[in-house]
């Protein structure tokens, strides 16, 4: 560009539909509600919007609480989850032990503390290697549409024929490790094709744009693409539909853990507890074991799912 | 190819299109796909685009005027046919070569909303040029440059940090011309680039327009489908219908001279403020609806809703050239025109 003309600093009030070229200040710039100058993209609108929704808020707060404390458990419970009397076995609450003992004489209200860590990440962990397979795949479907479109649907297809509560049981029983990674990988490799979906669906969609087209016609490389104008407004459904399964991911942890195939003692989880709770007739002498590890258990599922729902709607234009 | 440059002088096209086609394929069938026709979209296009001027594409809706711009923004792959920018051939160029001779063909789009990505700062928009082509601007100098172009657009440079959804439809639409003048390339393909704004909006960006391409001596394919707009920003006019251009020259002899039935009816349609002169003209009304370019009719794609259609039209394709009777009139009828009955109508004058 060799010395463009400099136009007036300021186009002429008195003209506002001036017709003359080079007088677009003419023309009312429309801040959406902002105060001038301040840019204020999809996401600070919906961080706007989220700020005032108190389910948000309420969820947020829980969850924040539960990660805080799943990577500190001593802040809140100052014992071993594991240091456990079996003389108080199944004694009820009492100063110093507000939730009581369980069978093995262990503090509930200590390893309910403990279990959040399990269970936490074990849906972060599931979430993050869900959403990195289903966005890679789905992503690379919906992009290049044609023969890998056809191949990897098939693909995502074939994973979302095995149910996964019995997959996931006749692996992780196949199996035999302990810890939490298998049961991650499994609960990631079953789930991903949901996650593929949607993001073949958004980018599918972000493709046809006309900025896409633009950047195409700019020699914009496949990657650039992609990174640039299509995940960022592709994104947004996955990110909504990734918290909403981070709750069913943990919700699936003590279902597997419950049925004696994710984690198993000594590992400290709430699914392992409920399991442990739930044998033989302690129910109905000690309701305590179970109800506060599976009141922990719904309400971490709860705060997912609520959270969730609250970023779909921030980031729906349509609910707006 | 002589006589398309007469009003041009003797200058060498920047762009020529060459017996351009381009077919959309109609599949059956899910896991095999059979193929059991085509949409022909653009069909034996050729034209020429000389430095400095403005090509007007005019046509109606589905005629292959958008599928023309993308072709040549090498956007799709012809079916058949040449491209030439300088004498070399881009429709099957790719790669790196592809993306030099991107440099100097850029597009403005149709709709301002949608041309943004509503995620990135006019900042990020306007220098992604600089930041895909990296030898245009030296990385300390694109803040600037992004700057020098919002001004050239008559946007305020201390915009840079905005998004495209804080702007009018008018100055989004001025974003995008400056997006497509940041690599200062020398052809600009605008496909419909005011048909999304308001009127008065319109005449802003097409005086915008007018100015930029003396300033950077830019080449214009214009593509639109409202008249008055085409001429008063083309040099020469070619009018598409189904996917075949109809009649081609310039403004004065397409608009004043039009030969072609289709050319006519479609001056014929044009609004007219004056109520005097809107009584005594003739008003074309054509019937039936455009054919479906998946089965367009034989000969003469105009046939079909012809006035003056005989026999021959089926049989016959019109070539695009001189008709013979015009041919050493040398008045403004003596254009290229696809018709076997070319004749001089006069729609618009009414005088």
């Amino acid at each position: 560009m060799s010395e463009p003309p400099q136009p007036p600093p300021v186009g002429p009030p008195e003209a506002p539909i001036a017709i003359a070229a080079g007088d677009g200040r003419g023309e009312p710039a429309t801040p959406t509600g902002a105060e001038p100058g301040r840019a204020r993209s999809l996401w600070s609108d919906a961080w706007h919007d989220l700020r005032r929704n108190p389910v948000f808020v309420i969820s947020a707060l829980l969850i924040c609480f539960l990660v805080l404390i799943s990577i500190w458990p001593s802040l809140i419970a100052t014992e071993s989850p594991l240091r456990c009397q079996l003389s108080r076995s199944l004694e009820g609450a009492s100063a110093g032990h507000w939730f009581g003992f369980d069978t093995q004489g262990c503090d509930v209200y200590t390893r309910t503390v403990y279990g959040a860590r399990a269970s936490i990440a074990v849906g972060v962990c599931a979430t993050l290697g869900v959403a990195l397979v289903g966005t890679v795949i789905g992503g690379l479907a919906g992009f290049f549409g044609g023969f890998w479109d056809a191949l990897l649907s098939r693909v995502t297809d074939m994973f979302f024929g095995i149910p996964l509560i019995l997959g996931a049981i006749v692996f992780l029983s196949m199996i035999k490790l302990s810890g939490i990674w298998p049961v991650v990988l499994v609960i990631a490799a079953l789930s991903w094709p949901q996650i593929a979906r949607i993001a073949r669906g958004a980018v599918i969609t972000a493709k046809q744009n006309d900025y896409v087209q633009a950047a195409r016609a700019l020699g914009a490389s496949h990657a650039r693409i992609l990174l640039r104008h299509i995940l960022p407004n592709a994104i947004a459904p996955v990110i909504v539909m990734a918290t909403i399964m981070l709750g069913t991911f943990i919700a699936l942890e003590a279902t597997l853990s419950y049925l004696g195939v994710g984690l198993r003692p000594p590992t400290v989880s709430w699914g392992v507890d409920i399991s442990a709770a739930s044998t033989g007739m302690q129910f109905r002498n000690a309701p305590h074991i179970l109800l506060y590890p599976a009141a922990a258990l719904s309400l971490t599922v709860l705060a997912f799912i609520m959270l969730g729902d609250a970023v779909r709607d921030a980031l729906d234009p349509k609910l707006r | 190819m002589a006589d398309l440059g007469k009003s041009a002088g003797d200058r060498e096209p920047i762009l020529e299109v060459r017996n351009l086609v381009k077919h959309f394929p109609l599949t059956q069938g899910i896991l095999f796909k059979k193929q059991i026709g085509a949409v022909k979209a653009v069909d034996d296009i050729s034209f020429s685009l000389y430095r400095g001027e403005t090509l007007g594409i005019v046509g109606e809706s589905g005629c292959g005027k958008s599928t023309v711009a993308k072709l040549l923004m090498n956007l799709e792959t012809p079916t058949s046919g040449e491209i030439f920018y300088k004498g070399e051939d881009i429709s099957k160029l790719s790669g790196r070569a592809l993306k030099a001779v991107r440099r100097n063909i850029q597009m403005v789009f149709q709709d301002p909303y949608t041309s943004l990505n509503p995620r990135m700062t006019v900042g990020d928009i306007i220098g992604e040029p600089f930041e895909i082509h990296p030898d245009v601007a030296p990385k300390g100098d694109r803040r600037r440059k992004v700057q020098e172009l919002l001004e050239v657009v008559g946007l305020n440079p201390e915009y840079i940090n905005r998004y495209a959804h804080q702007f009018s439809g008018g100055q989004r639409q001025r974003i995008g011309i400056a997006r497509g003048l940041a690599l200062n390339p020398e052809i600009i393909v605008c496909d419909e680039p005011v048909s999304a704004l308001d009127v008065s909006v319109q005449a802003q960006v097409i005086n915008l327009m007018d100015k930029l391409q003396k300033e950077f001596e830019l080449s214009y394919l214009f593509i639109a489908h409202d008249l008055s707009i085409v001429r008063h920003i083309s040099d020469r006019v070619g009018v598409m219908y189904l996917g075949k251009m109809a009649e081609i020259g310039s403004d004065t002899e397409i608009y004043d001279h039009p030969t072609h039935p289709y050319t006519q009816a479609l001056l014929s349609a044009v609004p007219q403020a004056d109520p005097e002169g809107r009584e005594s003209r003739e008003r074309i009304i054509l019937t039936g609806d455009v054919p479906s370019p998946a089965n367009p009719p034989s000969g003469c794609r105009f046939r079909t809703r012809c006035w003056k259609a005989q026999d021959r039209c089926a049989e016959e394709v019109p070539l695009l050239a001189v008709p013979e009777r015009f041919r050493d009139s040398g008045g403004g009828a003596a254009h290229d025109s696809a018709c076997h009955f070319a004749e001089e109508k006069d729609v618009v004058g009414a005088s």
